[in-house]
């Protein structure tokens, strides 16, 4: 056994790499390292742990099987399932609080808190286990959701589930909650036990509750507050453990969670009560009202190809329908023998082009496209104007013009303004509107050639042409 | 600071933990969010170390065998979240040198 200082120190150690873990990321050359020093934090907490451990046997068995399965997920997951991914992921960090939470209700002498367990650490425990068990089951529904698995039961439908009086019944159950969390805090210690059952009972039934009204659309910021709530879980154990370090890495997930959920709440211009009231996004791709009255211009891959090949300068805003279509490849190629023919070409990057926070990036990267040609929305806007081409493939409502003007539904959401250069290429598979329901504009622009068809399909017949 | 409430403590802590977090996340570029993301979630993994202590204890009844069940779950996510983010890092890696320059 080594002393609780040495114990401490190594924590702390422990918290310090886990900091310059998070501060590599904000660069890509300094992210490997990053997360290296992630990767030696969580080796010397586990294996400082292991030094105070009375029997390891059991423990490195499980930590084995764990170990073995998550690394083969991880080597198997492909990158459009990384929400679906990480969504599983935080359910197990809130599932293992809330077990952690349960042992310590069992034996707390083996944590090092006193028998019986103080007011403090109760009140600890009570909201670390009920925010533990609502991660879990929340993230369980939203990998579902995520995952597509609406055929086999509408609580994982995509689109938002809701019912008469559900806000009603969601604040009776957290009054419920609390309510059997202040008496599981005032128990004598025999009685703790129907309390918490109770409470983590109504906690698992709130997560559920709580995600099940929230549409497809707004999942980047489900799976955001989902990240902060297993932090705060996390952070949770550790002030019921009196463990600094837990508090610390806890924190730090909770506020990174928090502020990515931030970003994408206002890369969508909701607020976050509304998102999480939910019923948004009902209608997602019905086609808009209206949408035959006028003309629109469309081209063949040809046409597209000669359009690209006699431009200077071209940008390509990618949006989630190229990587439903496991197009990126086909687009890098493109941009490629573009590149060959002296055409300068970036790509357009808004916030919620993908599933979840930087999914775009990925996507991209994954498909080799070197990450200086990925621009960000609020660096490439301001240079459309003097852009030939801007070739949109697969978005939609983060091009909606509408979004500058008042009385329209999407106004005030910041937009990558393809609009704005001299020709704009659309792909699409069909007329149909986007996830908020609102026809686009753009598409009936004078200067807008649309090719309709299979965004896999059109640019491989764009590199054909181009050859 | 000795007479101080251990809640008192890890509250000074907390807070000043998420002031870190704050700033520290708003450096990062918007590019690796999705491993930000990813690997902030194989952090939070180190509630491994309560479920380590529960699993290890060698008091008889449910704690060690709970204790156990909470080890293999979190240590899917501890190898899983740091492999899946390097695994994404590495695409991140400079490439083709010649064809980013002349593009840029």
């Amino acid at each position: 056994m080594i002393s609780p200082n040495v114990v401490a120190i190594c924590y702390l150690v422990a918290s310090v790499l886990f900091i310059l873990s998070l501060r590599g990321l904000a660069h890509p050359l300094s992210a490997r390292r990053g997360n290296l020093f992630g990767m030696a934090g969580m080796t010397i907490a586990v294996l400082t742990t292991f030094a105070v451990t009375e029997r390891l046997d059991i423990v490195l068995a499980m930590l084995a099987l764990g170990g073995i399965t998550g690394i083969i997920i991880a080597r198997r997951v492909q990158m459009t399932q990384m929400p679906e991914l990480v969504a599983a992921m935080h359910s197990l960090v809130g599932l293992a609080a809330v077990l952690i939470a349960i042992a310590v209700l069992g034996d707390p002498l083996a944590f090092g808190v006193e028998y019986p367990i103080p007011t403090g650490n109760r009140i600890e425990l009570f909201i670390g286990t009920v925010v533990g068990a609502i991660t879990f089951s929340g993230s369980i529904i939203a990998f579902g959701k995520l995952a597509g698995l609406g055929t086999y039961g509408r609580v994982f439908s995509s689109s938002p589930v809701t019912f008469p009086g559900q806000h009603w019944l969601n604040l009776l159950l957290a009054i419920a909650m609390v309510g059997f969390g202040v008496w599981f805090v005032n128990a004598v210690p025999g009685e703790a036990w129907r309390p918490f059952q109770a409470l983590t009972g109504i906690a698992f039934l709130l997560g559920v509750l709580m995600i099940i009204p929230i549409g497809g659309a707004d999942m980047p910021v489900v799976i955001s507050m989902l990240n902060s709530y297993s932090g705060w879980a996390a952070a949770g154990i550790g002030f019921s453990l009196n463990n600094s370090m837990l508090i610390i890495a806890g924190s730090l997930v909770g506020s990174s969670g928090a502020i990515l959920s931030y970003i994408m709440c206002k890369a969508m211009n909701r607020s976050f009560i509304s998102v999480i009231l939910g019923g948004f996004g009902a209608e997602d791709g019905t086609p808009a009202a209206g949408s035959g009255k006028k003309t629109v211009r469309s081209g063949s891959a040809d046409d597209a190809a000669f359009l690209l090949s006699n431009a200077d300068s071209v940008i390509i805003v990618p949006g989630y329908g190229l990587a439903v279509g496991r197009a990126q490849h086909a687009v890098k190629e493109m941009a490629h023998k573009l590149t060959a023919r002296g055409v300068t070409v970036r790509y357009a990057i808004h916030p919620v082009a993908g599933r979840m926070p930087g999914h775009m990036n990925v996507l991209l990267a994954e498909a080799d496209v070197p990450y200086e040609q990925v621009v960000e929305m609020d660096d490439i806007n301001s240079d459309f104007g003097a852009t030939d081409v801007a070739f949109v493939l697969g978005a939609n409502d983060v091009v909606n013009p509408l979004a500058e003007q008042k009385g329209s539904p999407i106004y005030g959401m910041p937009i990558l303004e393809a609009h704005k250069a001299r020709t704009v290429l659309v792909n699409k598979r069909s007329m149909a509107s986007g996830y908020a329901g609102v026809d686009n504009p753009l598409f009936y622009m004078d200067r807008t050639m649309m090719v309709f068809g299979d965004a896999k399909k059109v640019v491989e017949d764009i590199v054909k042409a181009l050859e | 600071m000795t007479g101080a409430d251990p809640t008192i403590l890890n509250v000074t802590v907390f807070i000043l933990a998420i002031f870190v977090g704050y700033h520290v996340v708003w450096n990062v570029t918007p590019a690796l969010h999705t491993p930000l993301m990813s690997v902030t979630n194989a952090i939070s993994s180190v509630v491994m170390v309560g479920a380590i202590l529960a699993a290890g204890s060698s008091t008889i009844g449910y704690g060690p065998l709970v204790g156990a069940i909470a080890v293999a779950l979190v240590a899917i996510n501890t190898f899983g979240g740091f492999m899946v983010t390097q695994r994404m890092l590495d695409m991140f890696r400079k490439k083709e040198p010649k064809q980013g320059r002349k593009a840029a």
